[in-house]
């Protein structure tokens, strides 16, 4: 089972809840920080770093000796990565999402690959939490792939935790697709309802299982209840704007360690996300 | 020689535009007959990245003798120092006052790019 918990809004509790999902297991759980530009989840655990290994995208290398400056890899790459006109190509490393369309284009066999580095993925383990997370290189603009390696560190025979950036672009894309289900954390305000909006779209067309965790219960209005229970969006927790829970988050520390009273609410949390992957099958005819 | 010349309207009148990879538009002026063509840089605009060198490629591809824009940024620059083509900076507020600026040789010619990637 992999649990993202994803948002349309930052700031809504993403990292609140499924670093406090995680600690609230009984047994061995993994926790995925796909919030590469910033991953935030380490901060709220006491682990020892015990794995790391550096993420590259392969980027076109030209041979001049070999290249007849014919221009075909540029007339493919639709980023603007590599370009020619007449002379042997220019080359745009920061711009290449690492297809390798220009190396299969070249008639010439004379362009070639090599690594460039966008960041790293690092493991951390904290008791029973297993921490990966990805750490973008400064500089570096494209998200997706050292996403896509973050996913490909996570076992398939475990629970799995998914921290998603914010918001409905590219990087949130690629750390959800292909989840089991997804737990979109919001707050009970006109702006977190508009974002929430969009983030039910983009679930809706991965065709992704979902529903609604509202944070901060009290500080706005109902009308994020409201456009659940019109959509038939089921709420899987209620979070409520309990001034200790944000203090504890501000000292680092978390909930469910800090103020029990709330774990078991972040129990029931996994258990109705696990409904939500596997519906009770309908009975089969005799 | 036809020069190019970002502009944010039609014609000779228009105000020119001092972005070169996310200009309005180019506006390709033949310095022989006084003739004006326009082309869009509707590409440009929308690019998440890498505006300056496609509109640098636009450029080189329509094969104009030099070109007169506010500012260049690096990407665009190189692009269009591989392909041959001179880059002149100015603030004239229109094309028509570019033109007899580049016509007078009054504009710089400028030699390095001016402004960072992503100036707005």
């Amino acid at each position: 089972m992999m649990l993202g918990v994803a948002s349309g809004k930052g700031g809504t509790g993403k990292t609140t809840v499924a670093v406090n999902l995680a600690r609230a297991f009984g047994s061995g759980v993994w926790l995925a920080d796909c919030d590469v530009e910033e991953p935030n989840a380490h901060l709220f655990l006491r682990g020892t770093t015990i794995g790391s290994r550096t993420v590259s995208l392969p980027v076109p290398q030209v041979e001049a000796g070999l290249c007849d400056a014919c221009g075909a890899c540029a007339r493919l790459c639709q980023y603007h990565a590599i370009v020619s006109f007449g002379t042997p190509p220019l080359l745009f490393p920061e711009l290449c999402h690492g297809c390798g369309g220009c190396v299969r284009v070249c008639p010439r066999g004379a362009i070639a690959e090599v690594d460039r580095r966008i960041g790293v993925v690092e493991t951390q383990r904290d008791g029973h939490i297993t921490l990966v997370q990805g750490r973008l290189d400064v500089g570096v603009a494209l998200v997706p792939p050292l996403v896509r390696a973050v996913k490909a560190s996570l076992p398939r025979d475990m629970p799995v935790i998914v921290d998603a950036p914010p918001g409905t672009s590219c990087p949130v894309i690629a750390t959800i697709r292909g989840l089991d289900a997804l737990a979109l954390v919001t707050e009970p305000t006109p702006f977190g309802l508009h974002d929430l909006s969009l983030a039910v779209d983009m679930v809706r067309q991965l065709n992704i299982p979902f529903g609604v965790v509202v944070n901060r219960v009290g500080v706005g209005d109902d009308r994020v209840h409201g456009f659940c229970r019109r959509e038939g969006i089921p709420i899987l927790l209620d979070i409520p704007d309990d001034r200790r829970i944000a203090e504890v988050c501000s000292r680092g520390r978390l909930v469910v360690d800090e103020l029990p009273e709330y774990r078991p609410a972040f129990a029931r949390l996994w258990a109705g996300a696990c409904a939500l992957a596997a519906p009770v099958p309908a009975l089969a005819p005799l | 020689m036809i020069i190019a010349l970002t502009a944010s309207g039609d014609g000779l009148d228009a105000r020119m535009d001092s972005r070169f990879g996310r200009a309005r538009r180019f506006l390709l002026y033949n310095l022989d007959d006084g003739t004006v063509r326009t082309v869009d840089n509707d590409e440009g605009q929308r690019a998440a990245q890498g505006a300056g060198i496609q509109a640098a490629e636009t450029i080189a591809r329509l094969g104009v003798g030099g070109l007169v824009t506010g500012h260049c940024g690096p990407n665009a620059f190189r692009v269009l120092r591989a392909a041959g083509i001179p880059v002149f900076s100015t603030t004239a507020a229109t094309v028509s006052e570019a033109i007899d600026a580049y016509r007078a040789g009054t504009l710089t010619r400028i030699d390095a790019p001016d402004v960072d990637g992503h100036w707005t």
